[in-house]
């Protein structure tokens, strides 16, 4: 699915503010998440999760601060590091068929081999005897795989998931935790942001909860995992 | 990888999405048709008065047709936030405004040429003998309005009432596009055809302008 | 306070005494009489519109490249500035054809344009209307600001060179040709007073948003908390 990362990367936010307005989602954040990390992020809407994750993306452009990916040696904002994102929305064409979305976007980032890849994507998320049908007519779960076969693509070692659960049946749940847990045991560094307590949180070597834009519970420095995230929708 | 390959993989998106269901080029062509109808009953269509007014008649149905088509252009790329999706693999998003600008002006251009034969039909105008002319100046107003219309396409999606707000904001913005296609449009179409050598030069800096504009700031109309 | 109360003043007095010149010094058309001299309150505002337009497209490219709210602030400020005196143009274009032509308007090449000129920037205000969140409202309405502007001349040269080809009263010939010396230095004069009207107004309109923009901050964080 992921070549073993040939190398592994990691996550530093140094000092990250990101205002709306007058309003701060993000305040001096400092995190750094090491190269094989599987982060649960935890907190209340609004607390900054999504605009951290988007930021790592660099979907978005921080107020201040900055953003590396440690090990690799380059600034995030310069090149191009492989990491694959995926959100509550899916990412994809519902006009296109999961094939010819994969092979947008294959295209577009300059994949090597483009049909070989895309076939092996689908094979692995287990939609190759769909490849054929537009993503319309997919169930929320299949949608789900498109979406994480397209963060895959260019065998990203930094993998970001914005409450990626959301929606999915137990069935589908399963799975994506599956995924997950392969990707992590390959050595992807994985950030994801999570409700509660689940099958996919428990895939975590490490919680972190946000509140108000700032880091406010670390395992790291000694909190409990669960006590991480069942405080997460206090 | 290249902004060449780039936009070119985005444009076969485009076209390939829009014939899958084809649901703009009809409504498209549907209303351009109705608007050259109803013109025509706002005035006596004899061949003379044909030649005074069609020109401008057709540009301007051309301009709110576009206005109303581009709409989409944007909007689509919102409901999956597939938006989100173009950005991340693309290095260069003007990659992103050139496939959806040439996919646009396509349309427009389709558009417009099913609906020249009727128009000539309908306003006892002919168009065969300065044919050639006549794609040109096509060619080069429906390019401006593609420019125009998708960079502002991008801005009215992030607002409310987006619907009635692509046309205000476009409409005074397509004037040079409107006077000088229709002046060009004119001279072709007058018993002693010509061709407007100012007015299609002017086209051309008009288009170059804007694309160059787009060129400069369409990053910051993609932002988050 | 002071330092605005005797800005305020000194413009009064300016324009108090462009009135009086535009009304008793410039001498008296030949042709047109006295409702010629709206010529002076009808030139200088399109200059003086032009010049809050300009403040505006300035104010747009630093708030793209800078960010700052401040030039935010400015760009709404100059463009409703310039819209009110583009109003005057256009007020006053009726107002002088009437008595003199008996019709109302005509697609004079420079009001037409300035026509326009109104409906692209009352655009741009409209369009910051419809965007709540101001981070993304200064950005968008910099970016179409940048796009009106530059459209400015193209609209312009278009309407000038093909929509003025049938004879049609010229409302007020090019202004500085053939001009009486006496009328180009009243004319000066009277731009001056208002650029002068103009810098009051921006500043006012200016401190008023910045208010805004503050208590916005204020409301946005008190509601978070």
């Amino acid at each position: 699915m992921t070549r073993a990362a040939s190398h592994s990367t990691g996550i530093r936010f140094e000092n990250i503010n990101k205002r709306y307005g007058g309003l701060y989602a993000l305040r001096r954040l400092t995190l750094e998440i090491t190269a094989g990390e599987c982060v649960a992020l935890a907190g209340r809407n609004g607390s900054g999760k999504t605009t951290l994750l988007r930021i790592a993306a660099r979907l978005v452009r921080p107020s201040a601060g900055s953003l590396m990916f440690p090990s690799t040696q380059q600034s995030g904002a310069t090149s191009r590091v492989q990491t694959g994102f995926v959100a509550h929305a899916t990412m994809v064409y519902d006009e296109l068929t999961a094939e010819e979305n994969l092979t947008l976007f294959a295209r577009l980032q300059g994949t090597a081999d483009v049909q070989k890849r895309v076939d092996t994507l689908l094979q692995d998320v287990g939609l190759s005897d769909r490849r054929s049908s537009l993503v319309r007519t997919f169930s929320r779960g299949m949608r789900q795989r498109v979406a994480i076969a397209r963060a895959l693509l260019e065998e990203p070692s930094v993998l970001l998931l914005d409450e990626p659960a959301t929606g999915l049946d137990p069935h589908g749940a399963a799975w994506l935790a599956g995924t997950l847990r392969r990707l992590r045991d390959a050595g992807c560094t994985i950030l994801m942001s999570v409700h509660g307590e689940s099958e996919i949180s428990s895939l975590a070597t490490r919680g972190i909860r946000l509140d108000a834009g700032r880091v406010v519970a670390d395992t790291k420095a000694g909190a409990s995992l669960q006590s991480i995230l069942t405080f997460a929708d206090a | 990888m290249s902004l060449l390959s780039n936009t070119s993989a985005l444009l076969g998106k485009e076209l390939r999405t829009e014939f899958r269901s084809r649901e703009l080029l009809t409504t498209t062509v549907v209303f351009i048709l109705m608007v050259i109808v109803l013109f025509s009953f706002t005035f006596d269509p004899t061949s003379a008065e044909s030649r005074r007014f069609g020109p401008g008649l057709l540009w301007l149905a051309f301009l709110f047709a576009a206005s109303l088509m581009l709409q989409a252009c944007f909007l689509r790329e919102q409901t999956n936030d597939t938006l989100s999706a173009l950005r991340l693999s693309v290095d260069d998003p003007f990659a992103i405004f050139l496939a959806k600008l040439a996919a646009n002006t396509f349309f427009l251009l389709l558009t417009e040429f099913l609906l020249l034969p009727i128009f000539s039909v309908l306003y006892n105008v002919p168009v065969l003998p300065v044919l050639g002319w006549l794609i040109l100046v096509l060619f080069l107003g429906s390019l401006g309005v593609s420019i125009a219309g998708t960079a502002l396409s991008a801005i009215s999606a992030q607002a409310r009432m987006r619907e009635l707000l692509l046309p205000l904001l476009l409409l005074p913005l397509l004037t040079p596009v409107l006077v000088a296609s229709t002046e060009v449009t004119k001279a072709l179409l007058d018993p002693a055809p010509y061709v407007s050598w100012k007015g299609i030069g002017f086209l051309a800096v008009f288009d170059l302008v804007f694309l160059t504009a787009l060129w400069l700031f369409g990053e910051y109309l993609l932002e988050e | 306070m002071a330092k605005q109360v005797i800005a305020a003043v000194v413009v009064v007095l300016l324009m108090a005494a462009a009135a009086y010149a535009a009304l008793f010094v410039a001498p008296t058309e030949r042709s047109m009489g006295l409702i010629q001299r709206i010529f002076y309150l009808h030139v200088p505002s399109a200059w003086t519109a032009f010049t809050a337009f300009f403040i505006c497209f300035i104010a747009n490219l630093q708030y793209v490249f800078r960010r700052q709210p401040r030039w935010d602030w400015l760009g709404v400020s100059s463009a409703e500035v310039g819209v009110a005196f583009t109003t005057v143009v256009l007020v006053t274009g009726p107002i002088w054809a009437h008595p003199v032509w008996g019709i109302w308007w005509t697609w004079d090449a420079r009001l037409t344009s300035t026509f326009v000129l109104w409906l692209l920037y009352v655009s741009y205000l409209l369009l910051r209307t419809l965007i709540e969140e101001p981070d993304r409202r200064a950005l968008l309405s910099a970016l179409f600001g940048i796009f009106a502007f530059i459209d400015v001349p193209l609209v312009y040269g278009s309407i000038r060179w093909w929509r003025t080809q049938h004879p049609q009263p010229v409302i007020l010939g090019a202004p500085g040709s053939g001009l009486h010396p006496a009328m180009r230095a009243v004319l000066l004069f009277c731009w001056i007073a208002m650029l002068g009207l103009m810098a009051l107004l921006l500043r006012q309109r200016y401190q008023l948003e910045a208010l805004r923009g503050e208590l916005d901050v204020v409301r946005r964080e008190s509601e978070a908390g």
